[in-house]
C-alpha cells in the first residue's frame, strides 16, 4: 500500500464531557516520516493521537465527530473491526507498562493474538523485532523473566519491539522519553530513525529540541486547534502564522 | 530544645501510634496464648487422626477427623465455587464498565450490602434454598450457604484490586489488537494476580471460620465426608459442640479444636503467601 500520506484527519471533533478538545481537525499524515505533534500541554496532543487508533473510546463520557482514514480503511466506519485496526498502529506510552509477564512473553503478545501459534515462528519474531530496537544483545540470556525486572529504558524499548511485532503500519508515540534518562532517551530516537523507513512514525512530544533533532514533518496544536502544520524546515525557519513562530522561538509554551 | 506545639503534637501521635501497635499485639498475642495453653494439653495425634468415639457427636475420646476434612472440603469447594462465579462479575465491574458506570455503581451498593448481612442469616436462607431444591444437612448445602456467604467478599476484594490496575497497561494490551476478553483474562488478571489470590485467602478464613452458616446447611456428623449428599461435620460446630457440654475434659478438646482450625489457616495462608510472592515477580508497578 502505498500514498504520499498514511493517516488522513477530516473535521474531527472530540469534546470530554462538555470540554470541546480537538476543533475541527484536518490534516494529513506523511507516510515513512517522522511526524511531531507540538504544543503546550493540555493542547489536545495525546487526544489527537489516540483518536487515530480508537484509543479514545475507551475512556468514558468522550465524544467523537469526524474522520479518520488509515490509508484507505475508514477507521471509524460502522462495522470495522477495531482490534484491527489498533494492531496497524502500534503505540508506546510516557512510561513503558510492560504487561505482567517475561520478557520473550510480552513480544509474542500480539503475534500470538492474531493466531500465530508456532514455536519457531515465534521465537523468530522475538529474536527480529528484540533486534530492530537493539535490546536482543542485551537480553537473549534472560528472555524468560520477568519483562519488568528491565530497567525502565530498556522496558520502552520492549514496548517498542512489542508493538512491531503485530507488524504495524503507524507507530504512535506519546511523549515516549518523558520518563527516560538522557542515554535512553537517546536509544529511542535513533530506534525512530532506523524504523521511519519501514514505518510512519507520529510522535507527540513537548521537548522542542527533540522535534528539531528527529521530525520530518511538524503539527503544532494550540487549545485544541491545528495552528499550523508544515515539513519541520519550513516550520522551525519560517512558519506562516505568527503564533507558531512564537511558540518555537519559545517565547509561548 | 525547645518543645514547639508541633513537635508536641508529633510526639502525641506517635505514642499513639505506639499504643495502637501494642493494643492489636497483646490482642493476638491473647488469643494465640488462650488457645494454645488450654488446647496443647488436649491435642495428640489421636485429635487429629481419629473420629470422636465415645458419646454422641463430640466424645471423650477419639479425634475430630471428620471436622477438619469436613471444614477443608466444604470450604474449597464453597470458595471455589465463589471465585468461578465471582471472577467475571468483578471482570465485568473493572473491564466492562467504565468507572462512571451506574450499574457497575448499583452492583457494587448490593454487594457491601449482601457482604454486611450476618452469616445466621446466610444459614437461614441456605436452608429454605435446600428445602427448594430437595436437599438436606448435607457437604453440598454447606457449600452453596459458605459460597453465596462468601460470594460478594470475593467479587467486592477482586473488583478492588483489580480497580488498582493501571489504565495504560489495558491501552497496552488493546494497542496490541487485544479484544476487551483477552485483555482482561490474559493481561488484567495477571497483574492483579497477588491481590485476587489474597482475597481468595481472606474469603476462604472467612468461610471456614464460620459457624451460624453450616448450622442449618452442613449438619454434623461423627462420621467422615462420603458423599456431597450426606451431613457433614465442620471445625467451628465442632468447637461449638465441644465448648457446648458440661465435661470439662470435652470443653478442652474444643480449644485443641480451635488451635487446630488456626493451625488450618495459617499453614492455607503461608502456602497463599508463597504463591503470591512468586506472582508478584512479574507484576508492573
Amino acid at each position: 500500500m502505498t500514498g504520499e500520506h498514511v493517516i488522513h484527519a477530516r473535521d474531527l471533533n472530540v469534546y470530554y464531557g462538555q470540554l470541546h478538545v480537538l476543533k475541527d481537525i484536518t490534516v494529513a499524515i506523511p507516510r515513512s516520516k517522522i511526524t511531531a505533534i507540538i504544543g503546550p500541554s493540555g493542547c489536545g496532543k495525546s487526544t489527537l493521537l489516540r483518536s487515530f487508533n480508537r484509543l479514545l473510546e475507551t475512556m468514558d463520557n468522550v465524544r467523537l465527530a469526524g474522520s479518520v482514514r488509515l490509508g484507505p480503511q475508514d477507521v471509524y466506519a460502522p462495522g470495522v473491526d477495531v482490534t484491527l485496526i489498533r494492531k496497524k498502529m502500534g503505540l508506546l506510552a510516557q512510561r513503558p507498562f510492560p504487561l505482567p509477564m517475561s520478557i520473550y512473553e510480552n513480544v509474542a503478545f500480539g503475534p500470538r493474538l492474531h493466531g500465530i501459534r508456532n514455536r519457531r515462528a515465534l521465537d523468530r519474531l522475538v529474536e527480529d523485532n528484540l533486534q530492530l530496537t537493539g535490546l536482543w544483545s542485551e537480553v537473549r540470556d534472560r528472555l524468560h523473566t520477568p519483562a519488568v525486572e528491565l530497567s525502565i529504558g530498556q522496558q520502552q524499548r520492549l514496548c517498542l519491539a512489542r508493538g512491531l511485532a503485530v507488524e504495524p503500519e503507524v507507530i504512535l508515540a506519546d511523549e515516549p522519553t518523558s520518563a527516560l534518562d538522557p542515554q535512553s532517551s537517546r536509544r529511542i530516537e535513533e530506534c525512530f530513525r532506523h524504523l521511519k523507513d519501514r514505518y510512519s512514525i507520529v510522535m507527540v512530544t513537548h521537548i522542542l529540541r527533540q522535534a528539531r533533532r528527529l521530525a520530518d514533518y511538524i503539527l503544532f496544536l494550540y487549545m485544541g486547534e491545528l495552528v499550523e502544520h508544515g515539513p519541520a524546515e519550513q516550520m522551525f525557519n519560517a512558519p506562516r502564522r505568527e503564533l507558531t513562530r512564537e511558540y518555537v522561538q519559545g517565547v509561548i509554551s | 530544645m525547645r518543645w514547639s506545639w508541633r513537635k508536641v503534637e508529633e510526639t502525641f501521635f506517635r505514642c499513639l501510634m505506639m499504643a495502637a501497635v501494642v493494643l492489636v499485639m497483646l490482642i493476638l498475642l491473647w488469643i494465640l496464648l488462650t488457645i494454645l495453653v488450654r488446647g496443647v494439653p488436649a491435642l495428640d495425634w489421636e485429635m487429629v487422626s481419629r473420629t470422636p468415639r465415645g458419646g454422641f457427636y463430640l466424645g471423650k475420646s477419639g479425634g475430630i477427623l471428620n471436622a477438619i476434612l469436613g471444614s477443608l472440603f466444604l470450604t474449597l469447594g464453597a470458595t471455589l465455587a465463589a471465585f468461578v462465579a465471582g471472577l467475571p462479575v468483578a471482570l465485568y465491574l473493572t473491564c466492562f464498565r467504565g468507572d462512571s458506570s451506574r450499574t457497575a455503581a448499583f452492583i457494587r451498593t448490593v454487594l457491601d450490602v449482601l457482604w454486611g448481612i450476618p452469616s445466621i442469616v446466610y444459614g437461614a436462607f441456605g436452608f429454605v434454598l435446600m428445602i427448594w431444591l430437595g436437599l438436606r444437612a448435607s457437604l453440598l448445602g454447606g457449600m452453596l450457604a459458605v459460597a453465596l456467604l462468601i460470594l460478594p467478599i470475593m467479587i467486592r476484594g477482586m473488583d478492588e484490586v483489580i480497580r488498582l490496575v493501571p489504565r495504560e497497561l489495558y491501552d497496552s494490551a488493546y494497542a496490541l489488537g487485544a479484544t476487551k476478553m483477552e485483555t482482561a483474562f490474559r493481561v488484567v488478571i495477571r497483574q492483579a494476580a497477588p491481590g485476587i489470590l489474597s482475597t481468595v485467602l481472606i474469603a476462604l478464613g472467612r468461610g471456614m471460620g464460620d459457624a451460624a452458616s453450616v448450622l442449618f446447611t452442613a449438619g454434623y456428623t461423627d462420621a467422615l465426608p462420603s458423599s456431597l449428599l450426606e451431613p457433614v461435620a465442620t471445625l467451628p460446630l465442632a468447637i461449638f459442640f465441644q465448648l457446648g457440654t458440661p465435661f470439662p475434659e470435652v470443653q478442652e478438646r474444643a480449644y485443641a479444636s480451635a488451635l487446630l482450625l488456626t493451625i488450618l489457616i495459617l499453614v492455607i495462608s503461608g502456602v497463599a503467601r508463597w504463591l503470591i510472592r512468586r506472582y508478584a515477580r512479574q507484576v508492573v508497578r
